[in-house]
């Protein structure tokens, strides 16, 4: 369906066009997104998101919470890959407490942000060739997003929101048994790849819904501050485990996947190419990992003493009761820090004003940022192509409202 | 702390040597400017010296202090990978110019700047409510406004 075939859209008469909204209910935009679409016959005029639906106060409320309590507020940000927000927030907080992580935490981290951005390439994986119609792709990448899931659960007792990374370091040591479990998943998971590959390679049908459809060109990328997989897809290999690595990423051996084709079949391959990098780290990973061994700071102003001690151990009751009914103080100053997250830059600038909670809190979710290209992508389109633009973009409206 | 492109503040001082203040801050060069001066410094980092992405545009309220907010725009160098912080103060009834014109990029957030703190932004092109239903009483974002409540009408 390509739009080129169609003349001009710029000139259309306003008393001709139509008025639809798509949204806030509809199954393709992938949460609670209403898009206000203005119609020529087939043809998209304007196309503007208009947002606000899961709008819930999250940068008011963490200013009511202690700095450990609104960890949990970050996963409910981009619920999909709530580990790479983790990250991103006790990052900062550290960098402002100037606080020390024990390798062994370090790469635990890095394990479970590189699974959550696998299992959160795969909800896309498998929604966006939904979208352009084809079924069954669905089940099989669920399938699979199960598996890392249970991983999640094993370690941190929730599925969905584990809130499992603690500034200073992890909440629980790692499972027995855990290190298998990964190894298993590491070995099947290019078998399970392999064997439904074929439904979207070479797919004449999906080929032809995403080939030269919804194009950002790198330097508009740059203008809306798009981030992430949908940069990388316009040729500039931008990747912050690179260029600026956190939590020793700078260990792992691993590609970034670029394209530059800069419409739907570039960022679709990008993001393909991503899970199999991703797993390559999380291979690695698996293997740094010692069995045994410090999994947060020894520093008990920060993290919490181990159970065991608190029973035997004056200060160490002393040091549970402070950190659990008043958390602890940081010291004044402004930070931010960002990390690459499946959807691109997620960052959190944090002032602190030397009390023990956050004087503002704020988060830069990249699905805010890069929704803004909706206009850009779709306008002169065909109305079937605004589907491939939202699916292609990889939005989640927990991250956009916020 | 981001060392990525290390003379820019030297190179921002000597372009404009009245205009800038370094601020001491744990991870990038951070810098304030005066109001009147914001859009020239804008221009130049962005023209001159490839500072091609606005990552954000955000807003502190500094309630008892005056001028009371703080607007902090984070930019980017996305070839030497190098940041930079702005901030300028601003008063509770002095708008500020919008960067929008320069990037594309921070109309949404400056209308969410607009929408939870009530800062005008001259010159943007779109200046609505982003998140709140357009008939919301107040900014939820300032330190003035209650943290829980119920409406009497």
């Amino acid at each position: 369906m390509a739009a080129d075939k169609l003349e001009s859209t710029q000139t259309a008469d306003p008393s001709q066009t139509m008025i639809i909204n798509m949204g806030p209910q509809h199954p393709s935009t992938h949460g609670v997104l209403r898009v206000r679409l203005e119609l020529d016959g087939e043809r998209v005029v304007n196309a503007e998101p208009v947002i606000g639906y899961l709008h819930t106060g999250f940068e008011k409320t963490a200013e009511n919470l202690t700095y450990q309590q609104c960890n949990t507020i970050t996963d409910r940000l981009d619920y999909l890959a709530p580990m790479t927000n983790n990250l991103a927030y006790v990052l900062a907080v550290e960098k402002l407490l100037n606080l020390e992580v024990p390798k062994r935490a370090q790469y635990i981290r890095v394990l479970f942000a590189e699974l959550t951005r696998v299992a959160s390439h795969l909800v896309w994986l498998g929604t966006h060739v939904m979208d352009l119609g084809a079924m069954s792709l669905f089940f099989y990448t669920m399938r699979e997003r199960e598996v890392i899931l249970d991983l999640i659960e094993d370690a941190a007792g929730v599925r969905m929101n584990p809130s499992y990374f603690r500034i200073g370091g992890i909440a629980y040591d790692l499972p027995e048994g855990f290190h298998e479990k990964v190894h298993a998943f590491v070995k099947d998971f290019p078998r399970w790849m392999k064997s439904y590959r074929h439904l979207f390679e070479g797919n004449p049908l999906i080929n032809e819904r995403l080939e030269g459809i919804a194009t950002i060109t790198q330097e508009q990328a740059l203008g809306l501050s798009v981030t992430g997989p949908n940069l990388r897809a316009t040729g500039l290999p931008l990747d912050l485990r690179k260029d600026e690595p956190y939590s020793s990423y700078d260990e792992f051996d691993f590609n970034v996947p670029v394209r530059s084709g800069a419409d739907a079949y570039a960022r679709f391959w990008v993001r393909v190419d991503e899970i199999y990098e991703a797993m390559k780290i999380i291979e690695q990973a698996i293997d740094k990992i010692t069995p045994t061994g410090p999994y947060t700071s020894s520093n008990r102003k920060v993290s919490l003493p181990p159970r065991e001690e608190i029973y035997g151990n004056m200060e160490a009751l002393i040091h549970q009761f402070k950190l659990v009914t008043q958390g602890f103080v940081v010291p004044a100053g402004e930070v931010y820090q960002a990390v690459e997250g499946p959807r691109g830059e997620m960052g959190f600038y944090i002032v602190s004003d030397g009390g023990t909670k956050p004087y503002r809190w704020r988060a830069r979710t990249p699905s805010f940022y890069n929704l803004q290209t909706m206009p850009l992508m779709c306008k002169g389109g065909l109305v079937a192509d605004v589907i491939t633009a939202i699916g292609s973009i990889d939005i989640m409206l927990g991250d956009v409202d916020k | 702390m981001n060392q990525n492109d290390p003379e820019i503040v030297e190179r921002l001082q000597s372009q404009f040597p009245d205009a800038l203040q370094s601020v001491a801050a744990i991870d990038q060069p951070t810098l304030q400017v005066g109001l009147p001066d914001l859009l020239r410094v804008m221009t130049f980092l962005r023209d001159e010296q490839k500072y091609k992405m606005c990552l954000d545009v955000l807003v502190v309220d500094y309630l008892p202090t005056h001028p009371r907010f703080e607007v902090v725009y984070h930019l980017y160098e996305p070839w030497k990978h190098a940041r930079i912080r702005i901030k300028t103060r601003v008063a509770i009834n002095q708008s500020v110019p919008s960067v929008t014109p320069l990037w594309p990029g921070a109309n949404w957030p400056e209308r969410e700047a607009y929408d939870l703190f009530g800062i005008v932004f001259e010159g943007h092109p779109d200046l609505r409510r982003i998140y709140l239903p357009d008939d919301w009483d107040g900014h939820p974002l300032r330190k003035d406004y209650p943290m829980t409540g119920t409406r009497i009408d």
